[in-house]
């Protein structure tokens, strides 16, 4: 059951990589044990950049806990404030405006859209490819401006509160998104072409980074991760929230397991999030963006729990209410977490150049591993 | 078969490479796709959305009068202390003592732009600005009292 950690015999070698290495994309620290160039067994060190956002909130009320999370996860940092959203509205039993819905998941999908474009991109710098990433920044510039139009910032948004969203959509926000929608068809099948099918890069991932279906579910894996090794694990289809439930768009399965096959599923999981937000954007009802809500909330008595597929996988948002203005307790499922704690058994008798492939498929955004 | 085998990974490459490369001549060939814009050179024809948190400030009419009226809604909103109101009481011409603001403390150094503030202020007294260049050699420099010296409460703001 157990795996031994750490255990090196003669002539394996011990070495660091991180926590200020470019390709952990953050502050990760993972002890290696090598054999020749074989891993044989990879640690990771977390607690690099905890900010305790879990303890920090139960001392911010519940109008301000909803932004802090923006911190997390900043890469789907509106999806994220929308799992909080979702927690105090189930807590007061508010109903959302359907402009308000519409509204948030556009912006879910816009926000899921540029996390994989960046995504895109830095996997194919992880694996050598330097020029996809500054196509993928280039397409990403246009979701950040449409953001920034509309929210006010470009990363961490905070527009969404609880009843709705802060502020409506910008007049030009129409006309921003189908320009975007027209441009990103023609570049993604450019991305097809130039990545996808590229020789080096197939070999670089096929496979590479083995994820059983059983082992992607006993390790908790979710998100594309474990869509790629076949797990249907989408939240939007499984507990449909908001308006997800009517729209018409499809998980994505691959059954490889691999680099690949994970790829596969992210590449095309731009394409659907393109198809809902074509089938969303001619259909913003008309009507408020904000319910009404006290100015000072108070959550009754109990314990609430959501979740949302954010752009890495699944992430619940666990609250226990005391009946004040601030949460008792705070926890969150962040889908990072549970992702990385495959990458030992993922990785293991690959070579140490296939690991920064597999942890650019597991597409790891630290301080969301670390809160 | 290897032979076959290895033809077939040798055009693979050769494919790949030409694939790229045509990419490569499309971009050489087409220089209006380029959108680095090269701040900051390009500062005066550099357009910030109307909308761009860049930090808080106090809205003055030209009587140098605002809008606020000290409540410390905002002060309250602020997740990270980042608002201080201090208030002082006015003597009112009917001889009343009436709250006032005396200096609104705004640490630009604490402050996340999570707009909270300027969405709990009842008369909208506070906005934010599209300025985004704050960097300063001394910390204290960040700390700003947002009311105008001489200022006053525009008339009719409860
Ligand atoms: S923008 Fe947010 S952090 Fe800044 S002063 Fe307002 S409430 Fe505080
Ligand atoms: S700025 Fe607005 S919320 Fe803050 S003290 Fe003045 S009136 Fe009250």
């Amino acid at each position: 059951m157990f795996e031994e950690v750490g255990t090196t015999t003669e002539g394996d070698l011990v070495i660091n990589v991180g926590p200020q290495h470019p390709a952990t994309h953050g502050v990760l620290h993972l002890v290696l044990t090598l054999n020749g160039e074989t891993i044989k067994n990879v640690e990771p060190h977390l607690g690099y950049i905890h900010r305790s956002i879990e303890k920090m909130s139960e001392s911010l009320t519940y109008r301000q806990f909803i932004y802090v999370t923006s911190r997390m996860d900043y890469l789907s940092s509106h999806i994220n404030n929308h799992a909080c959203a979702l927690t105090v509205e189930k807590g007061l039993q508010i109903e959302v405006p359907a402009r308000a819905q519409v509204i948030r998941v556009l912006m879910d999908e816009l926000t899921r859209l540029a996390s994989h474009q960046l995504w895109w991109g830095a996997m194919a710098m992880d694996v050598g490819a330097l020029t996809p990433f500054f196509h993928a920044f280039r397409e990403r510039e246009a979701i950040n401006e449409i953001m920034e139009e509309t929210c006010g910032a470009r990363l961490t948004m905070n527009y969404i509160c609880p009843g709705g969203v802060m502020i409506d959509l910008h007049p030009n926000f129409q006309r921003k998104v189908k320009e975007f929608i027209t441009l990103f068809k023609s570049k993604i099948d450019e991305y097809d072409e130039m990545v996808t099918g590229n020789i080096i890069f197939q070999n670089r991932m096929k496979g590479i980074g083995l994820l059983s279906k059983e082992d992607a579910i006993s390790y908790g894996v979710s998100g594309p991760a474990a869509r790629g090794s076949g797990v249907s694990c989408d939240i939007r289809k499984l507990y449909p929230y908001e308006i997800y439930g009517s729209l018409n768009f499809e998980e994505i399965l691959e059954t490889g397991g691999d680099c690949f096959a994970r790829y596969l599923v992210r590449f095309k999981e731009m394409r659907q999030s393109l198809s809902i937000i074509e089938q969303l954007i001619d259909n913003i009802p008309e009507g408020d963006f904000q319910a009404k809500t006290k100015a000072v909330l108070k959550l009754p008595k109990g314990e609430f729990y959501s979740r949302v597929e954010t752009a890495r996988g699944e992430l619940g948002v666990y609250l226990i209410s005391e009946g004040g203005t601030t949460p008792y307790r705070v926890k969150y499922r962040s889908p990072g977490f549970s992702n990385l704690s495959a990458l030992n058994h993922m990785s293991k008798g690959y070579k140490l150049g296939d690991l920064v492939a597999i942890m650019g498929t597991l597409d790891l955004v630290i301080p969301d591993i670390d809160r | 078969m290897f032979i076959v085998d290895y033809i077939k990974e040798v055009y693979g490459a050769v494919k790949s490479l030409l694939t790229g490369m045509n990419r490569t001549g499309y971009y050489f060939t087409h220089h209006k796709e380029i959108i680095t814009q090269e701040y900051p050179d390009n500062k005066d024809t550099l357009v910030l959305s109307e909308r761009f948190r860049g930090e808080v400030v106090m809205k003055h009419d030209e009587n140098n009068e605002h809008a606020c009226t000290g409540c410390t809604a905002c002060e309250l909103a602020c997740p990270n202390a980042t608002i201080k109101i201090i208030t002082k009481f006015d003597v009112t011409p009917e001889g009343k003592k009436k709250k006032a603001i005396d200096t609104f403390v705004y640490h630009l150094e604490l402050c996340t732009m999570c707009n909270l503030c300027v969405e709990a202020c009842p008369t909208g007294a506070i906005t934010m600005a599209q300025t985004f260049e704050h960097s300063v050699t001394d910390r204290s420099k960040l700390i700003k009292k947002l009311n105008q010296p001489g200022s006053k409460i525009r008339e009719g703001v409860e």
